[in-house]
Parts: structure tokens; sequence; C-alpha cells
């Protein structure tokens, strides 16, 4: 079993460095840990510095990242054992005694340094029937929407994910139980559960149901707390239960209690 | 978890909430001037209510505890499948059995 998360250092990111202050940076390198130095920078990001060791200290180093502005979800690490977005993380703020320790993220396969196999994420992501279900025979028309229906507020609430693994990483329950489908492919399941155009309904719930499924989260809120979105995955799982116990009920009730015709 | 392990859980869990606290307030309100295992035992003898509250007390936790120690202990061991199923229900059966006996004695007493 993994070790709980620790709770985050408060640094404030706004204070400038010192002009000659420096940074020591530990990472993690298969089973062990490489030391390096590099020059603090005013408004330096975690994926700045993991950068620069790349290109000035050793290229060998791997890791990760494609948009740098908080797009692509590809850049997300452990960073002082919290998982973060690491372009849009300030070393300013995550410093702890002017150091740094970067790891893979938790939770997946590493494959080299700092980059880890995304895949087990996104074949969850599948799992859970993350994809859009338009049904045999769509509709001819555009489907009406309103903006402020409770369905569609709901799908808001959860559609910014942008895939980091960031909750992925945080999630106790996901460590205990390695075929627990996470609060990524959870979340994105309810945003489509709420997706009035959706015909692969009965499917989906049945998919994110069961020991794999929504019903085994804790409501540690871990992923809510992590996710650098502000997605809130814990109350979309929450969703997912009530609308699982209610099929589920709906279902048991016609099989037990009403006379077939 | 299924679904309906899951209604069953969070729906034994209403019903253990308010009987906890009927079972503590009562057992407060009844001691306040000092009791003896005889007063209590005149009291719960015969007493139907008593048996009905203390009942369905056990049957919720019956139900209750056995789905959660499933979820711990498939969450810290790696026991899975049906045996584990099975042992849920023993440990069901067996809160139920020593519960209800429980309740039985004391009315009967
Ligand atoms: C005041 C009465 C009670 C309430 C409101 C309550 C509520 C709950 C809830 C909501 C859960 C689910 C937690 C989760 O999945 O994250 C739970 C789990 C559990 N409960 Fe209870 N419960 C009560 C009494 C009891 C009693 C009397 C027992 C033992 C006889 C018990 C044993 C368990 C166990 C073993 C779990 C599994 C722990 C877990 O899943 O995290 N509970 N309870
Ligand atoms: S709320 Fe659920 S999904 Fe989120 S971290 Fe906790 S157990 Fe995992
Ligand atoms: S829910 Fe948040 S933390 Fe999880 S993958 Fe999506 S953006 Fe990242
Ligand atoms: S590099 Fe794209 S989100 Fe960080």
């Amino acid at each position: 079993m993994n070790a709980p998360i620790p709770a985050a250092a408060l640094t404030d990111p706004t204070v400038e460095p010192a002009p000659d202050a420096m940074l020591t940076v530990r990472i993690r390198r298969g089973d062990g840990f490489q030391a390096f130095t590099v020059a603090r920078r005013s408004a330096q990001t975690i994926l700045d510095v993991v950068t620069e060791i790349q290109r000035e200290q050793d290229p060998t180093l791997a890791y990760r990242f494609a948009c740098r502005v908080g797009m692509c979800g590809s850049c997300a690490m452990m960073v002082n054992g919290r998982p973060r977005w690491t372009c849009r993380t300030r070393v300013a703020a995550v410093a702890e005694e002017d150091g740094l320790t970067l790891e893979p993220l938790r939770n997946l396969p590493v494959v080299k340094d700092l980059a880890v196999d995304m895949e087990p994420f996104f074949e969850k992501w599948t799992a859970a029937h993350g994809a859009f279900e338009p049904g045999d025979a769509p509709p001819e028309d555009f489907a009406v929407v309103a903006p402020d229906s409770p369905e569609r507020r709901a799908v808001d609430a959860g559609i910014e994910c942008i895939n980091c693994g960031v909750c992925y990483a945080a999630c106790d329950v996901v460590a205990w139980n390695p075929d627990y489908l996470g609060p990524a492919a959870l979340n994105r399941a309810w945003t489509l559960v709420n997706d009035v155009r959706d015909q692969g309904q009965a499917a989906r719930l049945k998919a994110v149901s069961g020991d794999a499924g929504c019903q085994s989260c804790h409501t540690h809120m871990s992923c809510t707390e992590h996710c650098p979105k502000a997605l809130a995955p814990t109350f979309a799982i929450a969703g997912l239960k009530r609308a699982t116990a209610r099929s589920a009920l709906k279902r048991f009730g016609s099989r037990h209690f009403r006379r077939s015709a | 978890m299924s679904p309906l392990l899951y209604v069953a859980q969070r729906g034994t869990a209403v019903i253990l909430a308010v009987a906890v606290a009927v079972h503590l307030g009562t057992i407060l309100y009844a001691v306040r001037g000092g009791l003896t295992a005889g007063e209590i035992l005149g009291r719960t003898q015969g007493n139907l209510a008593f048996l009905v509250f203390y009942g369905v007390f056990v049957v919720a936790a019956a139900i209750h505890a056995p789905i959660g120690l499933r979820s711990i202990l498939r969450e810290w061991t790696s026991w899975r499948g049906r045996s584990l199923d099975g042992a849920m229900l023993g440990v069901a059966a067996l809160l139920l059995v020593l519960g209800l006996r429980a309740a039985l004695a004391v009315y009967v007493a």
C-alpha cells in the first residue's frame, strides 16, 4: 500500500528569488534518485526546471510535455509527493527549503525516469464507456439542450478534463484496488450520463458499477483536492452512485414486484 | 460492490444512525439514578417494542457490516471472489444469530 499524500508546503509564489539562489532537485530515476542543481529564476515552473536539466545537464533524462500552457495534460508528475501539472506549477509555490523532489506519476507503470505509461488510464476511460454513443439510428435533427438545464450544468461541471492523470495518481482507492476505474474515467462517464443525446446509457451505467466502479469510491476527495482544472470527480462519482442505484432499484422492482404481461 | 449492495449498505446506515442514537440515549436516560441488571430485565421482559427495535437494529447491522468488511478486505488483502462473498454471508449469519439471540434472551428472561 502506498503512503498517504503529505500536506502541501505553503510558500508565497510571488516572492522573487535572490539573484544567486540555487535549487536542489532530486529526480527519481529507476530505483534511485539523482540530484541536480539549477538556478532559481523568476516565475520558474517545475517544467522549466526539468527542461533546463535535460537540455543543459543530462540529455538522457526522460519526461513528457507538449503544450506548456495547461491544455494537453501530458506533463503531470509527483512534486514533493503530490501529483501536479508541472507546466503551471511555480517552483516558488512548492519548493521546500530550496529543494524539489520529482517522481513519476503515482499509480501508473513507469516507462523511464519521469515518463509513465498512460495506457491503463486510457483503457479505463474506454472501459467506463467514456465515448459518446450516438446509437444505431442517430436523430436527423439537432438536439435542443437548454444551457441552464440541470443535465447541461452537470456536464459543464466536469467537461474541462485534460486527461492529465493527476486525480488518478492522487486516489488511494486506485492504489489499493488496481481494477478501480478511477476518478477521471468516472467523471467522464458522468458527463455522458447527463448528455441527453447519448443512446448508450444502460450499458454505461452497468460499466461504471461494481467492484471496479463508482461504488468503490470512499469519497476521500483527494481527486477533487488535486485536480488542476478544479473539477470535482468526487461529486461526479456521487452522481453515478445515485444514477446506478436508481436504475438497479428500478430493475429489481420490475423483476420482483411487477407482473410482466 | 454492486449497486444493490450499495443501496443496502447506505439504507441500513440510515437505520443504524437512528438506532445507535436511540440506543445510547436510552442507556443514558435509564441509568441516571443508577440501575441494576434486575431492573433492566424487569423493563425489557415481555416488552414487544423492545424486541422489535433491537430486532431491526440487529438485522440492519448484519446487512451493513459485512458489506463494508468486504470492501476493506478487498482493498487490504488479495482475497477475492466467491470464497470472500461466502465468508461475508457467514459473517452476516453470525451477527444475525448472535444479535437476535441476545435480544430474544433479554426479552424472554
Ligand atoms: C451510526 C451508524 C452508522 C452509520 C451512519 C454508518 C455509515 C456507513 C457508511 C456511509 C459507510 C460507507 C463508507 C464508504 O464506503 O466510504 C460505512 C461503512 C462501513 N460500516 Fe458503517 N455505519 C454505521 C454503523 C456501523 C456499525 C454498527 C458497524 C459494525 C457493526 C459498521 C461497519 C461498517 C464497515 C465495516 C464499513 C466499511 C468501511 C468502508 O467501506 O469504508 N457501521 N458505514
Ligand atoms: S473521492 Fe473517490 S475517486 Fe476521488 S480520490 Fe477519493 S476514492 Fe478516489
Ligand atoms: S479530472 Fe482533473 S485531475 Fe483528473 S485527469 Fe481530468 S483534469 Fe486531470
Ligand atoms: S504541458 Fe500541456 S498541460 Fe502541462
